[in-house]
């Protein structure tokens, strides 16, 4: 029971960071790159150290898992913020079938 | 004050790190270790850790945070199978753009994790936060260019719970 829920976990947890690859190869400019590749590599690998945290149960091992796990979800999601931030300060364009730029509008403000 | 709240949070950082309660014994050894360590962090870098350590007192803060945490698992797989729909399907069905949303947080720690909460919820990503509670999200699906409609799209069911943590 407990190691089919740890290898599903694992297996799903790929899958996503799988997706997410795909999405940064498909997908037109930077921005959207980066909603895939944050979304689904964060949830993919805190479900792969998820998955493993089910195969050792709440050992030593355990303790450090939660403790990746809660670092993954406060750094990936910043870093993705700094890029995109830093991007669009250095003047990168969105893609032209974008409806709308309201930061643009408000920095020539 | 400021100086307990980082060494207790750094000690308890430690001992997730190092687990020195075993079936067999305590390790005094890490333990005592990590004490004098966390407590020399805390005494030179206590200053710059925190501006409100009396936050961190509030039982009911964890108590929502506790609630917060199913609520977003769940946006977290939802924005998953989102953007997996987008990526698979043939057309590539992407309505990209950057919409401007307001948000009732003040506290520089509340708009930090509403931030990092929008960015891994469906289609959405925070490109600029303003010092004064605006956020410039990048929408991949954008259903709505008004701020008061985007922001009560995208904003405001965290926003709820996160004032309780954080404000």
């Amino acid at each position: 029971m407990r190691e089919s829920l740890g290898y599903g976990l694992m297996l799903f947890g790929a899958l996503f960071d799988l997706f997410g690859c795909v999405g940064l190869v498909r997908l037109p400019d930077i921005y959207n790159r980066l909603q895939a590749a944050t979304k689904c590599v964060t949830l993919g690998t805190c479900m792969i150290l998820l998955g493993t945290l089910a195969l050792c149960g709440f050992t030593a091992v355990g303790a450090k898992i939660i403790l990746c796990i809660i670092f993954v979800l406060i750094t990936s999601p910043t870093a993705a913020h700094a890029l995109a931030k830093a991007s669009h300060l250095s003047g990168i364009r969105l893609w032209e079938g974008s409806v709308c730029d309201q930061l643009e509008e408000d920095k020539k403000l | 004050m400021k100086k307990t709240v980082l060494f207790v949070l750094s000690f308890v950082v430690w001992l997730f790190l190092t687990a020195p309660f075993h079936p067999q014994g305590v390790d005094w050894q890490s333990f005592g270790v990590g004490l004098v360590v966390s407590f020399l962090v805390g005494l030179i870098f206590g200053e710059m850790f925190t501006e409100t350590p009396h936050k961190f007192l509030w039982v009911s803060r964890y108590l929502w945070a506790l609630y917060y945490l199913p609520v977003f698992a769940y946006a977290c797989l939802l924005a998953n199978l989102d953007v997996a729909y987008r990526v698979l399907h043939p057309a590539l069905p992407i309505r990209p753009g950057i919409v401007k949303v307001k948000s009732r947080l003040r506290s520089k720690s509340g708009l930090t994790a509403l931030a990092n909460s929008i960015t891994l919820t469906p289609g959405t990503m925070s490109v600029e936060v303003t010092e004064d509670g605006y956020l410039y999200i990048h929408w991949i699906n954008v259903l709505s260019q008004d701020v008061e409609e985007a922001s009560r799209l995208i904003v405001e069911r965290f926003e709820r719970i996160l004032e309780r943590i954080f404000e």
